[in-house]
């Protein structure tokens, strides 16, 4: 276990890490390719977790698309400027208090242990049964999970997408 | 393991309405490069074709009613009512936008398509036993809405309209997905039957969470149906957003969010509904009474429609607090009558406005009468109606809606609520005032030649007020029928 553990604090470093310089470097480009190693660090944590489909749709898709539409973005937009200015705004004391809140409700959760998220075990909530380690791979359970049974929103969920991918052309169009 | 697709053809035909308007809306966009040239008027040919069948296939698929794709859909007569409705209004707000469209030199498919999507979300919502069903098909209609809102991209107020509804939009529809959220927590499922089998089970969870997510959701709700406190956006969106937009956001997306009020409140959280009871309660006596005197102060027509449109939330939200089947059956025949009437004020009120709808105060609807008195009739038969004067569909709704407010006990709110229509009665009669019996104004001297749609778009929602009006037992008994099938 001893090489998992060293594993788990290589993965979090990264993401710590990578977080850390995301929000502190003052060119959005490198904010961005800190923001990938973050990700990635994110990804080797999910892998650590036996949830190879979270770990690949993270690479596949965050680590790879939405990064790529990042990086346009900032392409787009007028960088001097923007590096020109100060990092930090006068919201600080906000941050502050919402970081301190989130750190005392994850500090709570951890010292009550797996009893915290037993809200419900009476009402047919998922029990400990249900995520016991199965031989089947989570990628197949998922899928079984999203093609049968949840079918009818993963398809319309689609025409979600049509109609804002639409709206959005609608309102961009030089001329109606 | 069996491969096994879930989707049957029975479950399908469940779904029928909604295929035929996703596929159609597509086929207009994809149609556009052949039609636009030759004839713009076919992408609204085409729409109201596609809902006139998926009117047909909301009929045929309650020829076989049940539920579909493991219990995620219901195929009910209460579905099949509201599905029916958004769809009549749908084709009630096509008509008045060949001439409107065409005046703003905007025809594009997108406008049907997106119209179109915007329907098919909302049979979604109205056939919808699962949350996470209604809250994608809330999404695909308000999505839909909030472009159809800023469509005149030239015009400031559109803009302003579109903004303000996105962005309070989306908000309203955070806490609408954080009362699933809580919902999911505590009882462990999303869909309607399960949920309410487990509240009213021996071993029910604590009422504490269940209520916050009912609050959650009766806000996100409410802002969807312009409820007060909830409806600072309606005014500034009906005014702004190009006229048969406003009047088919007035009726067709309220009626859907009507439809999903009533299931997961009378449904799913029933075995509760003393806890929200009150919230209900307070949210329907200030509607009334914020809508009403707010709309007696307005000199602009839509903005006093956006304002009279948040007093018939009121209206609607009292059958729902009687938590009863008469109440449920009010509330549906209410919002048939309340989607004729208010889509027939705004039809009238986009053909006097004219050109760049410069002309929308209600000092423009001056002399009316002697100018067009086609128009101020058609004009007159709806106000009266959004009044309740008898022999029209208004009256009958707001009778229903008293009388099940009564049976339920709920004597102070229907007193209330009629002092309310008395208030009402004031700023729609200021506009007949205005239309027979003052000299015509600037705007009413403007006379456009009327199209064929046009007058179809004036007639069919006049024939409906007074059908509604003189025969209500017809619907009345349709959907008293189905109001039993909600639980």
């Amino acid at each position: 276990m001893l090489i998992d553990t060293i594993f788990f604090y290589v993965f979090a470093l990264l993401t710590l890490g990578g977080g850390l310089l995301t929000i502190t470097r003052r060119n959005a480009v490198h904010s961005a390719l800190s923001l990938i190693v973050s990700l990635l660090g994110v990804a080797g944590l999910y892998l650590m977790q036996q949830a190879e489909f979270l770990f690949a749709v993270q690479i596949v898709l965050y680590v790879g698309g939405i990064m790529v539409l990042f990086l346009f973005v900032i392409m787009l937009v007028n960088l001097d400027l923007s590096a020109k200015e100060r990092q930090f705004n006068g919201q600080w004391m906000v941050a502050l208090v919402a970081v301190a809140a989130v750190g005392a409700e994850i500090s709570w959760f951890l010292y009550r242990g797996q009893g915290a998220f037993q809200l419900a075990d009476t009402a047919g909530a998922p029990s400990a049964a249900a995520f016991a380690v199965t031989t089947t791979g989570n990628t197949e359970i998922l899928a079984d999970v999203l093609f049968q049974e949840y079918l009818l929103p993963f398809e319309i969920a689609s025409i979600l997408l049509l109609v804002a991918v639409v709206g959005a052309v609608v309102m961009a169009k030089k001329r109606i | 393991m069996p491969v096994n697709f879930g989707a049957t053809a029975t479950d399908l035909i469940r779904f029928l309405p909604e295929i035929i308007l996703t596929v159609m809306g597509t086929a207009l966009m994809v149609l556009d490069p052949v039609l636009h040239k030759r004839a713009s008027h076919a992408f609204g040919h085409l729409s109201i074709f596609a809902l006139l069948a998926g009117i047909g296939g909301a009929v045929y698929a309650q020829s076989n009613p049940g539920t579909a794709f493991g219990g995620m859909l219901v195929v009910d007569g209460f579905a099949t009512y509201f599905r029916v409705l958004v769809m009549v209004v749908g084709i009630l707000t096509i008509l008045p936008s060949y001439g409107f469209l065409a005046r703003q030199q905007a025809e594009t498919s997108e406008y049907h398509a997106l119209l179109l999507f915007s329907i098919a979300g909302q049979c979604m919502m109205a056939a919808a036993n699962d949350l996470i069903i209604v809250f994608i098909g809330l999404e695909i209609s308000s999505i839909s809405s909030y472009v159809l809102a800023g469509y005149l991209r030239d015009d400031k107020r559109s803009n302003e309209a579109a903004l303000k509804y996105f962005l309070l939009g989306s908000f309203a529809t955070a806490f609408f997905l954080y009362g699933v959220a809580i919902t999911y927590g505590t009882v462990g499922t999303v869909n309607l039957t399960a949920i309410r089998a487990a509240l009213s089970g021996a071993d029910a969870p604590p009422v504490v969470f269940i209520t916050l997510a009912a609050a959650l959701m009766f806000v996100g709700l409410g802002f969807k149906v312009s409820a007060a406190p909830f409806q600072v956006w309606a005014p500034d969106v009906y005014q702004g957003a190009p006229t048969p937009v406003a009047a088919f956001l007035s009726a067709g997306p309220k009626a859907a969010a009507f439809a999903v009020f009533l299931r997961i409140f009378l449904t799913a959280f029933g075995p509760i509904g003393a806890d929200w009871l009150p919230l209900v309660w307070m949210a329907a006596l200030l509607s009334m009474t914020v809508g009403n005197f707010a709309a007696l102060m307005q000199t602009n027509v839509k903005r006093m429609l956006a304002y009279s449109s948040i007093a018939h939330a009121g209206y609607v939200l009292v059958a729902l607090t009687a938590q009863s089947d008469t109440g449920t059956a009010a509330a549906m025949f209410y919002l048939a009558a309340y989607a004729f009437m208010n889509i027939g004020a705004f039809a009238v009120v986009s053909h006097v406005s004219g050109r760049g709808e410069r002309y929308q105060n209600i000092d423009d609807l001056a002399g009316l009468g002697r100018k067009q008195p086609m128009m101020a009739a058609m004009l007159t038969i709806f106000l009266l109606s959004l009044i309740g004067v008898p022999l029209t569909g208004g009256f009958f709704g707001k009778f229903y809606i008293f009388k099940a407010a009564l049976e339920s006990h709920l004597v102070w709110l229907a007193v209330l609520g009629l002092l309310n229509s008395a208030v009402a009665a004031y700023y729609y009669l200021r506009i007949l005032v205005m239309v027979y019996m003052h000299e015509p104004g600037e705007a009413a001297g403007q006379t456009e030649p009327l199209t064929p749609g046009f007058r179809l778009a004036l007639i069919l929602p006049a024939l409906g007020t007074l059908f509604l009006g003189i025969f209500p037992t017809w619907v009345l008994d349709c959907a008293g029928k189905s109001a039993t099938l909600v639980k």
